[in-house]
């Protein structure tokens, strides 16, 4: 046989063609010319198959590759389609006539025979199928996500017990984390909200002769709602991802596993002081925004409404109530829990990969700003209809 | 076998185990014994399902059919505060060690004598260092994880997992990732800690070496049947044994 090396890659496109022939009865002899290597266009199987089907019945295929000049895997992969073929017509192959570094890969191809039910089923599963599939696993997610609550809230009870097990550094950690350390981001962010929101009133106040009420409008707005909103949408991205990252990290590292091993429950270790944290600081970073928020509408009136400081805060005084805070509060210890969850929850269902770790962070914010969103409308027709 | 006198008593029995994630079976009618003092080895070629029958035999997944018994207790069947207590009676060392990353070695070992025991701090440290001195790690105490290598994660795993003396202690392919001579002396530990302190090992491994070396006592998971087809001392099998599989397992093909 004569020695063909597998093709190092360098040569320029050259020609490859099948030839076949019936030298006996029965017998399909298949000629391979040329150069069989990926770069080329390699002739279609089903020209193969056509001669397997159609001239007559076919015992036994055979190879001749006296003419060939090259190979790579290319040629293999189209030997093992003529192989599989054979083999599902019950036609013999024989493989005499390939180079013997084609004989021995081709062995090794075959020698661990595919396990059986390990390849996934390949068809697209029917529209139905899928529907089925999904809203199992929205009940599946939905039943998680409710079993996640109880626990959590059972670890705050054992908490208020002085029971619930967890290292204080831990919580004072992640008190430092999404307290004092977010302070820039939310004094930038809540500033600006507070001159967008004077622009606003600006422009349409202004044709009333009523610039003055720029300060109720920006106190207000702050105070109820946006304050609580923004503080919690930053809080999202920054902390509720990490939480579903470090908790999702610490999946893949088996670290959550030990604790289980050790009897120590990673819902009090590890979830508890993430929630405890963010609830306490969450309605702190409020009060703070709202202030800042009535700085900006200030910094605006001020500056191009031409109203006196003394003026914009003694109004600002007037229009906002102590419940207008309050309700703010409240409402920002409500977003505080609904990121700590989601943001937990998401990294505590993370699997045991890398993608995974970030899907687990992105569906963490995607899940917070969601249910934030939902819980300022609830709150919001709550308050309405309480009169607050 | 070093001098450690055999008592045959079962410590954990496993009884027609089949674990599945959903449908698709991994390991199905698995029965064997680890008796006292074993150093019982589960082999078996890659993706057989070893580290999955660790993670049942430690509590992590519940099997989809059958029984694990600690002591002819049985496990699954058990409340969640017996599950902790039966849980606290062993140590696992994880395949990457998984030490908490965010506290110290000399906290990872100090987490479960701070959870379990009455002890001092003072007193809690001084065991501490002792742990990590019996594992070669003496004057690491302060380190993090992420600032030592990998053979010493393994270690300071293993620290931590006999930080409460357990009776059983398991590891999860000890040697994997790990250089022939780290490799070694982690087994020479396994064996020392067996003979000293007279506790159960089980040990997943494909490492040939090891298999041959420490163990007494094996389960062998075959991945095509999808069940058990040896068990016993590995070196008995290594001689005995008429299966081809197991024998040219044992014999890294070339017997």
């Amino acid at each position: 046989m004569a020695a063909i090396r597998p093709n190092s890659g360098e040569n320029p496109i050259q020609e490859c063609h099948i030839r076949f022939s019936q030298p006996s009865k029965g017998t399909l002899l298949i000629q391979f010319t040329g150069h069989w290597t990926l770069q080329n266009e390699l002739p279609s199987v089903n020209d193969v198959e056509k001669q397997l089907g159609g001239g007559g019945p076919i015992q036994c295929v055979s190879f001749d590759t006296q003419a060939l000049t090259g190979w790579d895997s290319g040629l293999l992969a189209y030997l093992i389609k003529i192989i599989d073929e054979c083999k599902t017509r019950n036609i013999k192959t024989d493989q005499a006539g390939l180079p013997d570094g084609v004989r021995r890969l081709l062995d090794l191809a075959y020698a661990v025979p595919e396990r059986e039910g390990a390849r996934g089923v390949a068809k697209r599963p029917s529209l139905l199928a899928r529907i089925g599939t999904d809203s199992i696993n929205v009940a599946r997610g939905t039943a998680e996500t409710v079993s996640f609550i109880g626990e959590a809230t059972l670890a705050i009870w054992k908490f208020l017990r002085g029971k619930a097990r967890y290292r204080h550094v831990d919580f004072t950690m992640t008190i430092q984390q999404c307290g004092p350390q977010a302070l820039p981001i939310i004094t930038l962010i809540s500033f600006l909200v507070g001159v967008i929101l004077a622009y606003i009133g600006a422009v349409q106040l202004e044709q009333f002769g009523a610039e003055i009420y720029v300060a109720n409008l920006v106190g207000l707005a702050m105070a109820r709602e946006m304050g609580a909103m923004m503080t919690a949408i930053i809080m999202a991205g920054r902390t509720g991802g990490a939480f579903a990252a470090q908790l999702g990290t610490m999946t893949v590292n088996e670290e959550i596993d030990a604790l289980k091993t050790m009897g120590v429950s990673p819902m009090e270790f590890l979830v508890l002081p993430r929630m405890l944290a963010l609830m306490l600081m969450l309605p702190v970073l409020c009060l703070y925004s709202d202030l800042l928020g009535i700085l900006g509408g200030a910094a605006v009136s001020i500056s191009i409404l031409d109203l006196g400081v003394l003026e914009y805060f003694n109004q600002t005084k007037n229009a906002i109530h102590l419940h207008d805070f309050a309700g703010g509060l409240f409402k920002s210890a409500v977003y505080g829990t609904l990121v700590a969850i989601a943001g937990c929850l998401r990294g505590m269902q993370s699997g045991r990969s890398a993608a995974a770790v970030g899907d687990a962070a992105t569906s963490a914010v995607v899940t917070a700003i969601v249910w934030i969103v939902v819980a300022s409308a609830i709150t919001t027709v709550i308050y309405n209809i309480l009169g607050i | 076998m070093p001098e450690v006198t055999e008592k045959n008593d079962a410590h954990i029995t496993v009884q027609d185990l089949t674990m599945a994630y959903g449908d698709f079976v991994i390991q199905r009618d698995l029965n064997f014994t680890v008796r006292r003092s074993d150093i019982f080895i589960i082999m078996g070629g890659s993706g057989c399902g070893k580290s999955t029958l660790l993670r049942h035999l430690v509590g992590l997944r519940s099997p989809a059919r059958g029984k694990v018994l600690y002591d002819g207790e049985s496990f699954w069947d058990a409340d969640p505060s017996d599950q902790v207590r039966m849980m606290r009676r062993f140590g696992v060392m994880y395949q990457s060690g998984a030490l908490w990353s965010s506290m110290t070695l000399a906290e990872n070992v100090a987490l479960a004598l701070e959870e379990y025991t009455a002890l001092r701090p003072a007193q809690i440290r001084e065991l501490v260092s002792l742990k990590l001195a019996l594992v070669g790690l003496s004057g690491f105490d302060e380190f993090y994880p992420s600032e030592i290598s990998g053979g010493m994660q393994k270690r300071a795993g293993v620290a931590r997992a006999m930080a409460l003396d357990p009776e059983i202690l398991f590891f999860d392919e000890p040697s994997a990732g790990l250089d022939p001579i780290s490799a070694r002396r982690l087994d020479n530990l396994i064996l020392e800690l067996r003979d000293s302190l007279g506790a159960t090992m089980v040990v997943v491994t494909h490492e040939l070496a090891s298999i041959l070396a420490i163990g007494n006592n094996s389960v062998f998971l075959d991945p095509i049947t999808k069940t058990m087809i040896a068990s016993g001392d590995p070196k008995t099998l290594l001689a005995e044994s008429k299966d081809p599989r197991v024998h040219s397992f044992l014999t890294r093909g070339e017997g």
